[in-house]
C-alpha cells in the first residue's frame, strides 16, 4: 500500500481540459448578442441552418386541444414575466424575449455544470454522512476518496455563488425575480417575494454552503486524526457530527434546489423537487466516486479494495438510479394529469423544445443502468462498471441541463462551444481539485474501528 | 463395514460451515442440511449449483410486463377508451404515463407470484404436506446434516465430534 501521489498525467490532463473548456466559454461569452439587433440576426441564421424550421413547426402543431394554447401563452408570459405580452407591442417583445435568452446562453451553459459538480461533491457528502451515521463496516477503505471528492464541494459552491452574484448583479436574466422591473408587473411572483429577495436569497446561501463545509471540515480533520490515535471518542463524534449533519443536509439540500434551481422558473413549483434533485447528485456522486475507485485501483493504489466493494458501489449506482427514476415520473405524471396550466407549461417547454434530450435523459439514468447492471457478474466487472457511469454522469449532466435551460433560454438551446466548454472547464477542474486533495493525505483511513472489516468485506455470493 | 445415513447436530452456524466443507472435502454425500435461519455461503459449501430462480423471475417480470402492456391497450384503447382529465385515450403511447404504474405493478406481480409458486414447485412444496424434516430443532436453535457416513464408520464419527457436532444418530434409510 502505497499513499496516493497526484500524478503528472492527471494534473497536465485536468489543467488542459480546463484550458480548453475556458476557451469555450470566452468563445461563448464572445458570441453572445450585445444588443437587440444582434439578436435578430443570430436568429435569422439559425433560421437558415433549418433551425428555426423546426421551432415554427413544433409551434405549430396541436399538441393537445383547447388546454395547449392558453398553457403555451402562459409559458412564455411566465418565462417573460411581462404582462403585456401578446398585446400590442408583441413583435418588438418577442425579439427582445429571444435577445434576453441569447444573452442568458453562455451564462446558463456554465451554470449547468458549475451546479452539476458542485452536486456531485454534495451528493458524496450525504453518501459519506451516511456511512458514518450508519457506521457502515464496508465502506471504510473508500472514505479517503469521499473525502477526496467532497473537497471540490468549497470551490465549486464559491463557483455557484459567483454566479448567482452575478444575476443579481443583472448580468443575466437567469433568475427574474431579481429583476424588481418584472416583480412589480407580475403578481404570482410578488406574492413570493418575503421568500425571493436578494438579500435572503444570498444569506441562505452562505448559511447551507458553511453547513456543508463546516461538516465536511470537521469529519476530514476528525478522520486525519484518527489514524495516529486510537481513541474511540473520535468515532464517536463523527458518529453524532454525521447524523446531526444528515438533519441540517435534508433540509438544506431541499432549500438549494428551490433557491438556485426551481426558481428559475419563478411560477412554477413542485413539492417533491427537492428529493428529486436529491436523488440526481446522489447517483452521479456515487458514480464518480466508483470510477474513481476504479481508476484509481487500476494504478495498483487501493490493494485492499476488492470485488465486494466495486460490487456494492455497482448495487447503489443501480439502486438510486431507479429510485431517481421513480421520483422522475412521480413528478412527471402528477404534473402530466392533473393539466393545471401554471404546473403543466414546464412541461410542455420541456417536451416540445427539449423532446429528444428530456426522454432521451431518461434512457441514460433509468434504462441503460437498469438493463445493464441487473446482473450480478455484471457489477463486478470494472469495465462494465466504469461505462454504465459514464453513461449516469452523461446522463445526470442532461437531466440538471432539462432543469435549467428551458427556462434560462427557452427554445434557443445547443450544445455549442459554451455549452461544452463550459462542462470541460469544471470537469478540469473538479478532476484537479479531487485528485490534489486525494493525494494529501494517507490512502486508507488507518484508524477506523471498522477498517479490518471493511479490508476484509466479501459479498457472500461472489466467489 | 456398511455406509450408514446418519443426522449430524450442529449448534453454531459458523461451525456448521466449516463442518460441511470437511465433509464435502472427504467425499461424503450430503443429502440435505436443516437450518433455522438461511445460512449465507452454505450453498458454496455444499457445492450445489448456482439457482436459476433469478432468471426464471426476470422472465415472469417480462411477462407480466407484456400482459399489463396488452391489458390497458385493450381495455383502455380499444374497447372502452375514455376522456379523463381532458386526456383522450386514442393511442397508447399518448396514454402511456398514466399506464406506468399499472405496468410497474404488474410486472412486480407477476414476478414476485409466479416465482414464489416456482420455488414451491421446485422444493415441493404444496398446501398440507407433512414437513419432512427429521429434527424439529432445527426450526428453533439447531443445525441438522443429513449425510451418508462413508465406508469407515468410527473415523466418520471421530471428525465429525472433532468438528463440533452435538449429537450423531444413525437413521435406517
Amino acid at each position: 500500500m502505497t499513499d496516493y501521489k497526484f500524478s503528472k498525467q492527471i494534473k497536465r490532463f485536468s489543467i488542459i481540459l480546463a484550458i480548453i473548456g475556458a476557451i469555450g466559454i470566452a468563445f461563448g461569452f464572445y458570441n453572445a448578442p450585445s444588443n437587440v439587433e444582434e439578436s435578430k440576426e443570430i436568429v435569422a441564421k439559425m433560421s437558415h441552418d433549418g433551425y428555426g424550421g423546426d421551432h415554427s413547426e413544433g409551434h405549430a402543431d396541436g399538441y393537445e386541444g383547447d388546454s395547449h394554447g392558453e398553457a403555451h401563452n402562459e409559458g412564455h408570459g411566465g418565462g417573460y414575466g411581462d404582462d403585456s405580452h401578446g398585446a400590442s407591442g408583441h413583435e418588438y417583445d418577442h425579439d427582445k424575449h429571444v435577445f434576453h435568452q441569447l444573452q442568458n446562453k453562455p451564462w446558463a451553459a456554465i451554470y449547468v455544470p458549475a451546479l452539476f459538480f458542485m452536486m456531485i461533491s454534495l451528493g458524496v457528502l450525504a453518501f459519506y454522512a451516511i456511512q458514518r451515521a450508519s457506521q457502515a463496516g464496508w465502506s471504510i477503505v473508500l472514505y479517503r476518496l469521499m473525502e477526496g471528492v467532497t473537497g471540490y464541494l468549497l470551490p465549486g459552491s464559491i463557483f455557484v455563488i459567483i454566479i448567482l452574484i452575478f444575476s443579481a448583479l443583472k448580468f443575466n436574466h437567469l433568475f427574474l425575480w431579481m429583476d424588481p422591473e418584472v416583480v412589480a408587473h407580475d403578481e404570482i411572483i410578488r406574492n413570493k417575494v418575503g421568500y425571493l429577495n436578494i438579500p435572503f436569497f444570498f444569506a441562505r446561501a452562505i448559511i447551507y454552503i458553511s453547513g456543508w463545509v463546516l461538516y465536511r471540515n470537521i469529519t476530514r480533520k476528525l478522520s486525519l486524526e484518527q489514524d495516529n490515535n486510537n481513541e474511540i471518542s473520535i468515532h464517536k463524534k463523527l458518529f453524532k457530527f454525521s447524523a446531526g449533519f444528515l438533519v441540517f443536509f435534508l433540509i438544506s439540500e431541499s432549500m438549494m434546489s428551490w433557491d438556485w434551481i426551481m426558481s428559475i422558473d419563478p411560477h412554477w413549483f413542485s413539492t417533491l423537487f427537492g428529493w428529486y434533485v436529491f436523488a440526481g447528485m446522489f447517483v452521479s456522486g456515487i458514480t464518480t466516486l466508483a470510477i474513481i475507485t476504479i481508476y484509481l485501483k487500476s494504478q495498483n493504489y487501493l490493494s485492499f479494495v476488492n470485488d465486494s466493494h466495486i460490487h456494492d458501489l455497482a448495487k447503489f449506482m443501480f439502486g438510486v438510479s431507479v429510485f431517481w427514476a421513480y421520483l422522475w415520473f412521480s413528478q412527471f405524471m402528477l404534473i402530466w394529469y392533473s393539466n393545471i396550466p401554471e404546473e403543466v407549461t414546464y412541461f410542455i417547454t420541456r417536451i416540445e423544445d427539449y423532446n429528444f434530450l428530456f426522454f432521451g435523459m431518461v434512457v441514460l439514468n433509468l434504462i441503460f443502468p437498469l438493463i445493464v447492471l441487473m446482473n450480478s457478474d455484471f457489477k463486478k466487472t470494472n469495465f462494465i462498471v466504469i461505462l454504465t457511469g459514464i453513461v449516469i454522469i452523461i446522463g445526470h449532466y442532461l437531466d440538471v441541463y432539462n432543469m435549467i435551460m428551458p427556462s434560462a433560454v427557452g427554445d434557443m438551446w445547443s450544445f455549442g462551444p459554451a455549452e461544452i466548454g463550459g462542462f470541460l472547464f469544471f470537469l478540469g477542474i473538479f478532476i484537479y481539485v479531487v485528485f490534489k486533495e486525494i493525494s494529501n493525505a494517507p490512502i486508507l483511513a488507518k484508524g477506523d474501528p471498522f477498517v479490518e472489516e471493511s479490508k476484509t468485506f466479501q459479498y457472500y455470493n461472489l466467489d | 463395514m456398511s455406509v450408514k445415513r446418519l443426522h449430524v447436530m450442529f449448534d453454531d452456524d459458523d461451525i456448521l460451515l466449516d463442518a460441511v466443507k470437511e465433509i464435502v472435502k472427504n467425499k461424503m454425500y450430503i443429502y440435505e442440511v436443516y437450518t433455522p435461519f438461511p445460512v449465507h455461503g452454505l450453498d458454496k459449501a455444499m457445492k450445489l449449483n448456482p439457482t436459476n430462480i433469478s432468471i426464471a423471475t426476470f422472465i415472469y417480470g417480462c411477462i407480466g410486463f407484456t400482459v399489463a402492456v396488452l391489458m390497458m391497450y385493450y381495455i383502455m384503447i380499444v374497447d372502452w377508451p375514455q376522456d379523463i382529465g381532458g386526456k383522450p385515450s386514442f393511442t397508447l403511447i399518448e396514454n402511456i404515463p398514466s399506464f406506468v404504474p399499472i405496468i410497474f405493478e404488474m410486472t412486480v406481480f407477476f414476478a414476485a407470484h409466479l416465482m414464489v409458486i416456482t420455488f414451491y414447485m421446485r422444493s415441493k412444496l404444496w398446501p398440507f404436506k407433512k414437513a419432512e424434516n427429521p429434527e424439529p430443532s432445527t426450526t428453533d436453535d439447531k443445525f441438522l446434516v443429513d449425510m451418508e457416513s462413508g465406508s469407515n464408520l468410527s473415523k466418520t464419527k471421530t471428525m465429525l465430534k472433532k468438528m463440533g457436532a452435538v449429537s450423531i444418530k444413525e437413521v435406517k434409510e
